[in-house]
């Protein structure tokens, strides 16, 4: 554990530490919101409705508050004057559609889970059975669910005062940008040109439920200066912003704490009618309130991801090489808009050329109203809609082609030496090494060797039938540069905050505004400031989470937290060292210019002369002894706002077998080489890697939120929401190459989204490569075994498809005609 | 708590258990075994009880015993019990092999095979394997024990003859030593409902198969027994093609759901392909 890296002196990065936080989050035993018990305590249940579209005739609660242990119940009505509107922080174009959205519904419903009643008790078990009590008589509305059908004319509006059901129509177009060509050009010159080929595709991206561990759960002390919320939040600072905004409080008087949160995924970015709920009845009451909802309640009102339908047109050149790219999407923003609803689309609009060299790229996106639970971020945001598009399209063209995949991406893919490159939309990659990373994957899959026993299965018509797929990904992680974010019309910045308290002790406590629900940030940041300050890794707290603590930061999203909250701690921690230095010299008798630091030492150039850290701090604490005119302090802190995006890549490749006889895909083995620059801690980076593998395997293989015609989710528990567990994945080979970005001193890129981003189109791609022999080019998902069986049914197989002799000979079948397999940097791939 | 409110008793002993059920008089009454299936109908508030009885207390229900031609299954025998339990494993192998593939550990720790059985749920895994091996029911009541026969206890979705008052103490299961067999579960992820099950033993005679028990899950609202499969196997010899062959007739006589996680069709497509699958694999 503590091996020193002979080059930079680290003594902790790069090492697979456990994480310090792991035993009390396993076992429970820690401040999960839910466990908060206050003196006098009540508790709220929520009347939801079960329609997803009316009015509300009448509501009579005269039995629920009559009901045992009652001390209040409030309807959308009553609560209307003071509970203002929940906000939507990106106004994406100026002439965006922004509806009210109340915490509690007053008057009309728009989707079915809606809160139309607040029922505060004594228990929770009280407040329940009153929430049955009361009854509401709702009007029936026309629902509109279809997106395609929200945007016609005549079809009733979600929100009439709107005038329509699109929220907004966001474009952007290399052409008109000046950083590419004009794309219908393209694509009109490839239709014109015989050596040239246009494809058209429309890939549906599921409605998917984030589905966190931890139910969302509030609790509010109203007594006291200053109102604490303690929620179940990944965004504790922005979510204080917002409440006093909404509210009309000052700021100051709100403290909002996210003790321990049980994974987000992107669900828990919000200010959310259940905490304005929570707030408003906790000052009614005067006491503490607590709220935790059910799971069921939790799938049907917590925000959703995807729900998008992408119509994508690809122009290249018979040769393989791309020239213009188009993307059409319609994307679902539900009834409502939420934290950063209708940018969701937009975060994926810059990732649709991922890592090709595009010369000409239009995005148009359409969001759309829907009278179901709103959307909003979810693991990849934007980007694993876009990366699941442009790699679908990659592995279609080359079969249209009659290329290998592989070789197809190298063709177009932007070389190790093209770097710093500007893509068609504008960005700066900074670093990447897609070469090195697709050899070391081919390498672990025996790609060569999968590809002759695909053919052999086929040649012999075999029952099993076996598929290779291919992501290439990259994603911009670290949101964000704050100049970026403004651009884009974005309601704040993107730069993060930390500060250093050196405790007389020698102990370290770090503070960060970057929020962890999970992901390991306490461990993560302790080995990065134990390598600044030469501290050992156990004399540093990281602390997060509270708003009396931290009083600014912007939270835990977008894979931010390393890449911009991490630097904001080194930035600290240089500025703790130079604080020091005065003082050391100080008690060294020596010039501050002759003061080296090195391993929590500074001693004088050229002598054994030193002092410690921890004793520069106990000095500093006692103040007996320091230079005159400075300040008896060596605390520091950092804002940190990053000039650029980090952009992790890397290769994944998946094999896939079809049972045909049943039509079910089984993962026979996935290989994933990331390249997430340096790494801090590659246990916490794999196990990253892991999780959001399964999120991506289960968004192609598994999970759909559906809902029935009257607009009631279907869905609404584990027992239809087919979420994956461990008994279902493959084993996965995974390894990372180490480009190091040139964005921030680091070298770090960030991890949490990368495995979701890259591993559904590689999966998708699997499944449609064991389908071909049936001429089938495209399944929807999730690729459940009827689909697939259904799929094939009354199709000819066709054995030849993709056979053909290589060149050198050594095996019959190749995926392409003729063309050799990608078989590293010295072929080339495609020529 | 989650659920509504209701009275809750756990009495020691079956007679005493039948006592409290038999005292609740009008109030609805809910018997709780493992609680996989009632808890969570609870949680959700799609049943309300007034009284809820806990057999978890009553020792006597737990347990295998043999009983000469037949081995005596406890109905408050764990699903994890009846995969590790030897006497299970030596004379019903089968039931041991269904019980396996139950939801997932916890669910297997806490759930029961008597539970399951009296659920009657029609994706449940136990009632196909119990009828498939002609498993008799036993059945306490306030007039003493009755014993139903599999062919008779699964009445109807949700429902089986154990009626008002009574409840499932005893599973009797014929003696099936040295018979091969296996249960083929088709779901969509582990922890998951079957969408089509089968539950297939199988006695091999020189090659031949001699005899031939196959039970389907879910293939309508209550397990059925494939008898137009198991008629076709006996006398032929105990090889793919011939079984797979005699698979074919899986669906005879079952009246398959359509629902959010199988069509009909599709059904009765995998019923086929997975009995000739499980024979296959009970022949070994």
């Amino acid at each position: 554990m503590t091996a020193v890296d002979e080059t930079t002196g680290a003594k902790e990065f790069g090492q697979s530490r456990r994480r310090k936080e792991d035993a009390r989050l396993i076992t429970g035993r820690t401040k999960w919101t839910d466990n908060i018990v206050l003196p006098g305590m009540a508790h709220l249940a929520m009347v939801r409705s079960p329609v997803a579209s009316g009015t509300i005739a009448s509501i009579d609660v005269a039995d629920a508050k009559t009901s045992p242990g009652v001390l209040g119940v409030w309807t959308g009505a009553d609560l209307d004057a003071e509970q203002g509107d929940l906000p939507c922080a990106w106004a994406v174009t100026p002439d965006m559609k922004h509806p009210r959205r109340p915490a509690v519904a007053a008057g009309r419903v728009k989707f079915a889970g809606e809160i139309v009643a607040v029922i505060a008790a004594r228990s929770a078990a009280e407040a329940r059975d009153a929430a049955d009590k009361v009854l509401v008589d709702y009007d029936d509305l026309p629902v509109v669910l279809d997106m395609n059908e929200a945007i016609k004319e005549g079809t009733p509006l979600v929100h009439e005062e709107l005038g329509t059901n699109v929220n907004a129509t966001w474009i952007f177009d290399s052409g008109e940008a000046g950083t590419g060509g004009n794309v219908d050009e393209a694509i009109a010159a490839a239709h014109a040109d015989p050596d040239s080929l246009v494809i058209e595709r429309t890939f549906r991206q599921q409605r998917l439920v984030p589905a966190f561990m931890e139910p969302r759960s509030t609790v509010v002390d109203p007594t006291g200066e200053q109102l604490t919320v303690w929620s179940a939040t990944q965004v504790p600072h922005i979510a204080r912003f917002l409440l006093a905004v909404v509210l009309g409080i000052s700021e100051s008087k709100v403290r909002f704490i996210a003790p321990d949160v049980g994974g987000g995924f992107g669900g828990k970015i919000h200010l959310s009618p259940e905490e304005v709920a929570t707030v408003l009845i906790a000052r009614k009451l005067g006491k503490p309130v607590k709220y935790t909802e059910t799971r069921s309640e939790s799938i049907q009102s917590a925000h959703h991801g995807r729900d998008q339908i992408q119509k994508i047109t690809l122009a290249a050149k018979k040769d393989g090489t791309v020239t213009g790219l188009k993307v059409d999407l319609l994307a679902d923003m539900g009834a409502y808009l939420g934290l950063v609803t209708p940018g969701v689309p937009i975060l994926g609009a810059f990732m649709y050329n991922a890592i090709y060299k595009i010369p000409a790229y239009q995005f148009k996106c359409v969001n759309v109203f829907t009278k179901k639970v709103l959307t909003d971020a979810y693991r990849g945001a934007g980007r694993p809609e876009a990366t699941f598009a442009i790699e679908r399209m990659m592995d279609t063209l080359a079969n249209e082609l009659g290329v290998d995949p592989l070789a197809l991406r190298e063709k177009n893919w932007i070389k190790h030496e093209e770097f710093p490159f500007t893509s068609v939309c504008g960005l700066t990659y900074d670093s990447g090494n897609y070469e090195a990373a697709t050899s070391r994957a081919v390498e672990l899959f025996d790609y060569e060797g999968l590809r002759r026993e695909q053919a052999e299965r086929r040649a012999r018509k075999d029952p099993i039938q076996l598929g290779i797929g291919i992501s290439t990904f990259t994603e911009m992680c670290g949101l964000a540069p704050s100049r970026v974010l403004g651009s884009l019309n974005y309601g704040a910045g993107g730069w993060e905050y930390s500060a250093i308290r050196m405790l007389p002790t020698g102990k370290v406590e770090v503070l960060t505004g970057a929020s962890a629900h999970g992901q390991g940030h306490e461990t993560a940041f302790s080995q990065i400031v134990a390598d600044q300050l030469g501290v050992p890794f156990e004399d540093v707290e990281i602390l997060h989470g509270d708003t009396q603590i931290t009083h600014k930061g912007l939270d835990t999203y977008g894979s931010r937290s390393l890449v911009v909250g991490g630097i904001a701690i080194v930035k600290a921690a240089e500025k703790v060292i130079e604080k020091a230095k005065p003082i050391a010299a100080h008690l060294l008798e020596a010039n501050v210019a002759d003061i080296e630091f090195d391993s929590g030492k500074f001693s004088v150039a050229g002598t054994d002369k030193g002092v410690t850290i921890q004793e520069v701090a106990l000095a500093t604490f006692a103040a007996h002894n320091y230079p005159e005119g400075i300040e008896p302090s060596i605390d520091a802190d950092a804002t940190f706002d990053p000039e650029n995006f980090s952009y992790p890549h890397g290769t994944h490749l998946c094999a896939t077998e079809i049972d045909t006889e049943t039509g079910k895909v089984t993962i026979r083995k996935y290989v994933c080489v990331d390249d997430i620059g340096t790494v801090v801690n590659p246990l916490i980076a794999e196990g990253q890697v892991h999780g959001g593998l399964a999120q991506g395997i289960a968004q192609a293989l598994w999970e759909e939120a559906r809902h029935d015609e009257s607009g009631t989710l279907t869905t609404a528990t584990f027992v239809d929401y087919t979420l994956p567990t461990a008994a279902d994945m493959p084993f996965f080979t995974t390894d990372m190459t180490e480009t190091a970005s040139t964005s921030n001193p680091l070298g770090v890129k960030g991890v949490g989204e990368a495995g979701t981003i890259a591993s559904t189109p590689a999966v998708i791609n699997a499944v449609v490569d064991a389908l071909r022999p049936w001429g089938i080019d495209d399944i929807q998902m999730p690729t459940t075994a009827q689909r697939v069986w259904k799929a094939i049914q009354g199709k000819e197989f066709d054995a030849s498809v993709g056979a053909k002799d290589t060149r050198d000979g050594s095996h019959e079948a190749a995926p392409g005609n003729g063309a050799p397999l990608w078989s590293g940097n010295e072929s080339g791939g495609a020529q | 708590m989650i659920p509504a409110a209701f009275d809750y008793e756990s009495p020691a002993s079956v007679d005493e258990a039948l006592a409290v059920i038999a005292g609740a008089g009008d109030r609805e009454v809910k018997v709780l075994a493992g609680g996989q299936s009632l808890i969570p109908v609870l949680r959700l508030r799609m049943n309300a009880p007034d009284l809820v009885v806990d057999l978890g207390r009553i020792a006597e229900l737990r347990g295998v015993r043999d009983d000469g031609d037949a081995i005596a299954i406890g109905a408050m025998t764990t699903h994890d019990d009846v995969t590790r339990e030897p006497l299970i494993r030596q004379h019903a192998l089968l039931l041991s092999l269904a019980a396996q593939t139950v939801a997932d550990p916890q669910v297997r720790h806490r759930g029961t095979f008597g539970g399951s059985l009296a659920h009657a749920d029609p994706a449940a895994d136990m009632p196909a394997p119990a009828l498939a091996l002609g498993a008799e029911f036993v059945i306490a009541g306030p007039s003493g024990r009755r014993t139903v026969g599999a062919s008779d206890f699964f009445t109807d979705l949700f429902t089986t003859a154990i009626g008002e008052g009574e409840l499932l103490v005893e599973v009797r299961v014929p003696k099936h030593t040295g018979w091969g067999a296996h249960y083929e579960k088709f779901n969509h992820v582990a922890h998951t409902w079957s969408i089509v099950g089968v539950a297939a033993a199988v006695r091999v005679e020189g090659g031949t198969i001699a005899e031939a028990k196959v039970g389907l899950t879910n293939m309508g609202l209550v397990p059925i027994r494939a008898t137009a499969v198991e008629q076709a196997l006996v006398g032929q010899p105990a090889t793919a093609d011939a079984i797979r062959a005699a698979a074919q007739n899986a669906d005879q006589g079952t009246n398959p759901m359509s629902d959010a996680s199988a069509d009909e069709d599709y059904r009765r497509h995998l019923a086929k392909v997975l009995t000739g699958r499980a024979v296959l694999a009970a022949v070994g």
